[in-house]
């Protein structure tokens, strides 16, 4: 039998970009939370720049609960599984994987929650793809906007403004929606190969920006501006400066003094009550079991961890899964088209040593709906994004382009001459969800306590490889206006496990096609909250954590001005 | 702190013909192959270290562009990673190690660690291309050396790899640095090397990995 702990208001499983974020306006309207989390407290003393331990031997997430439960793949129903990945894409942490994520921290454009509506204003419904489960969002961007605000400044957003209250400014994103304010500090600087792209993009006639990130570029809130050092992807910052929910909004809520942090707590079940409501969830730390009894549920760790955690807990009242009774859990599951990007050799040195992913210039010209897809076979589109970050071993180990060997003198001479001579560019493009990608149980593979992990069945369709290729041409003519002497486009692969998945718990006014209502809480159980891209239908062409983030604190704002009518 | 004399600068004219690069000889700090071979090696028998390390000697070669994987001491970063992080690849090293020699005196009639450098380069380019007949997986096998030599040669010097910072010289990367200004930036400007290893800063000096 589990230690039955004292009962709280609201538990929140996983203290990463969501449910890091929702503590901060629960626990300042009064409300007792628990937070539990599967990883541990990290400090900036842990964050060393070393390439070897972040990019190639997955620290931290080789040693954490993540990496005992890595999702597997396969294509298609009738697929063998796909080779499973070795480290999980996110980490196990208080602050999850916002302590080592790129930190660009975009709102979606206007198009992204009308998909549906628009597409078939503009160019007739056949144009939605067949086989696709897309619906608009319930709500448009004018009702995530102020939530995109709130989350901008408490983690400290450094960026360009393109449209305040309508008006456009051509320094920023000329595309995005209306904003109510500039953002709370200048965007990262740039650099003088960023600038030169700026300049190439300039003369195609298109309209290049900095990109927003969750970085600070000066002293804010008790944080130091970023040193640009690099070492950023996949690495946690030495001095602050990145706006983690560890170093923001969770230290923030702790301060009120009714937010309690459980770390190494590995949540294996949620329970349901005779009334058909959670009360509370089971959970694993060194190795006992506790029961800890709550009001509401938040669940709020990954996409993949999300949609495990509901399947898993089956009851009378669910016994296909929590909140299962329609069969929507793991469906309109799908993952950003992200992986076909773009190399370039350029014939000099570029200087891009130091830096940080989140440090370069976007184009959106080519996103959504901001061009005319009359005479095209696709919907959607990708954002561009060149950046200023490089490693020593990655660099070294550059594709040669077919100018030399792999290996050898002649391939050393190459390396010595070219190795800061490249660019790979980051083409985040849209991606759909169909009928025939989605999430359940794995039936064989296990994790560590018996229990089967998530298993993902999906792959790209036709729009997607059609957005991918028009977004990977339009990046070579970039790169070749600003003195590119040769280019690679590299596969797009497929939707195996990935830092960028959505869906599975999505959000929606029909209960036969959503698992959560609008505000986030399940159609079927009360009290039971999700927080995280899980709930999104759309991806847009852009990072989701920023709109996890604005649902996130939209949901727990939700439930503080409405305890009484959730909670009772 | 570029002080690759660390190794020695004694021309020893026997190595330099092995590895076929005589003509550069003057010129190259090359003792660290003879160093390296005397050493005990921490997981790999002798036989196999020196097999391994006329393997990495070919795929980052000491030539006229300067040190290779034998000064950067890749063979020993990968050595001692195969009783740590990599210990799930003991085995197959040792199976490669060995099918290797095989090969060599199967196709060349000699070892591996005794062919001139142009039979060295003839077998691995075999392996590479899956061509070896007689020995399986060695384009699998030809691939994760090579990717383990080009971590031990390009990594922080903390894990035993990229000694002297030779690695991080030859692409020119100008090293951990805790803060880089706007003009470390610029196209036009080459930064000094800092020859820093990240555990050279006593903020990270306090929470060191395993160095295996």
């Amino acid at each position: 039998m589990p230690v039955n702990l004292k009962p709280t208001d609201v538990v929140v499983v996983g203290l990463g970009a969501a449910g890091g974020v929702a503590v901060l306006p629960l626990t300042q309207a009064g409300i007792e939370v628990i937070g539990l989390e599967a990883g541990t407290w990290l400090r900036t003393d842990d964050f060393a720049p070393d390439e070897l331990r972040n990019n190639f031997r997955g620290w931290p997430q080789a040693v954490q609960k993540a990496n005992r439960e890595i999702p597997t793949h396969r294509t298609n129903r009738n697929a063998t599984l796909s080779p499973r990945q070795t480290i999980h894409p996110m980490m196990n942490a208080v602050g999850g994987t916002t302590l080592h994520y790129w930190a660009q921290s975009w709102r979606l454009n206007p198009w992204d929650f009308k998909v549906v509506s628009e597409t078939t204003r503009r160019y007739g419904a056949s144009r939605i793809p067949k086989g696709s489960t897309i619906e608009d969002w319930p709500f448009g961007l004018d009702e995530l906007e102020p939530y995109y605000d709130k989350v901008e400044f408490e983690i400290g957003v450094s960026g360009q403004a393109g449209n305040i209250k309508g008006k456009i400014d051509p320094r920023g994103n000329t595309f995005e929606g209306p904003r109510a304010r500039e953002y709370p500090m200048p965007p990262l600087r740039g650099t003088s190969f960023t600038e030169m792209m700026a300049d190439a993009a300039r003369k195609l006639g298109w309209r290049p920006f900095p990109g927003p990130a969750a970085v600070a570029t000066r002293a804010y809130q008790g944080r130091a501006g970023c040193a640009y050092h690099g070492y950023c992807a996949r690495g946690g910052c030495h001095i602050n400066a990145k706006g983690s929910t560890a170093v923001t909004t969770i230290p923030k809520a702790q301060a009120t003094k009714r937010l309690s942090v459980v770390t190494e707590a590995h949540v294996t079940t949620i329970e349901v009550g005779a009334n058909g409501r959670v009360s509370g969830v089971n959970y694993v730390k060194g190795g006992t079991e506790y029961f800890q009894p709550a009001k509401i549920v938040l669940v709020a760790s990954y996409v993949y961890e999300n949609v495990r955690l509901l399947l898993l807990s089956k009851s009378k009242a669910f016994p296909n899964g929590l909140s299962n009774n329609r069969g929507q859990v793991g469906r309109h599951y799908f993952s950003h088209n992200q992986i076909g990007g773009v190399t370039a050799l350029f014939p000099k040195r570029l200087n891009n040593w130091y830096g940080l992913p989140a440090q370069g210039v976007a184009v959106d010209d080519w996103a959504d709906d901001n061009f005319d897809h009359s005479g095209l076979d696709f919907i959607g589109g990708g954002n561009l994004w060149v950046y200023s970050d490089r490693r020593p071993i990655s660099a070294a180990g550059m594709s040669t382009y077919g100018r030399a060997p792999r290996w050898g003198s002649a391939w050393k001479a190459f390396i010595k001459q070219n190795a800061d001579s490249w660019n790979i560019s980051y083409l985040q493009k849209t991606t759909l969800p169909y009928e025939d990608n989605f999430l359940d149980l794995d039936p064989t593979v296990k994790d560590p306590l018996g229990l089967p992990v998530c298993r993902i069945t999906a792959d790209y369709q036709e729009n997607e490889r059609r957005v991918s290729t028009f977004i990977q041409d339009k990046m070579v003519e970039w790169y070749k206006a600003a003195g590119a002497i040769a280019t690679e486009k590299t596969g797009m692969g497929t939707m195996g496990p990935t830092t960028h998945a959505y869906g599975g718990t999505r959000m929606g006014d029909n209960p036969e096609t959503n698992v959560v209502d609008k505000w986030g809480f399940s159609h079927e159980v009360p009290n039971l909250g999700i927080l995280g891209a899980s709930v999104m239908g759309t991806s847009g062409a852009r990072n989701p954590t920023l709109t996890a983030q604005a649902l996130a604190w939209r949901t727990a704002d939700r439930l503080a001005k409405n305890w009484k009518n959730i909670a009772t | 702190m570029a002080d690759h004399s660390i190794d020695g600068l004694v021309s020893r004219r026997d190595v330099l013909k092995r590895v076929g690069i005589a003509g550069a000889a003057a010129a190259v700090p090359i003792d660290a192959i003879a160093q390296a071979t005397r050493e005990q090696f921490e997981t790999l028998t002798a036989a196999e270290g020196a097999t391994l390390e006329a393997i990495v000697a070919r795929l980052i070669p000491t030539d006229a562009n300067g040190p290779g994987a034998i000064e950067a001491r890749a063979a020993r970063y990968i050595d001692r990673a195969l009783g740590g992080f990599l210990g799930s690849f003991l085995a197959p090293y040792r199976a490669g190690l060995s099918g290797i020699e095989t090969y060599a005196r199967t196709v060349k009639g000699a070892p591996f660690t005794q062919l001139s450098a142009q039979d060295q380069d003839s077998v691995l380019t075999d392996m590479e291309n899956n061509a070896a007949k007689g020995f399986p997986g060695a384009s699998l096998f030809f691939n994760v050396v090579l990717s383990h030599t080009i971590q031990g040669t390009f990594c922080d010097p903390f894990y035993g790899g990229n000694a002297n910072f030779v690695g991080w010289d030859l692409i020119g990367y100008p090293g951990v640095r805790l803060t880089a200004t706007a003009n470390d930036q610029r196209m036009d400007v080459a930064p000094a090397p800092t020859h820093m290893s990240a555990y050279d800063f006593s903020m990270f000096s306090r929470k060191k990995p395993n160095a295996r």
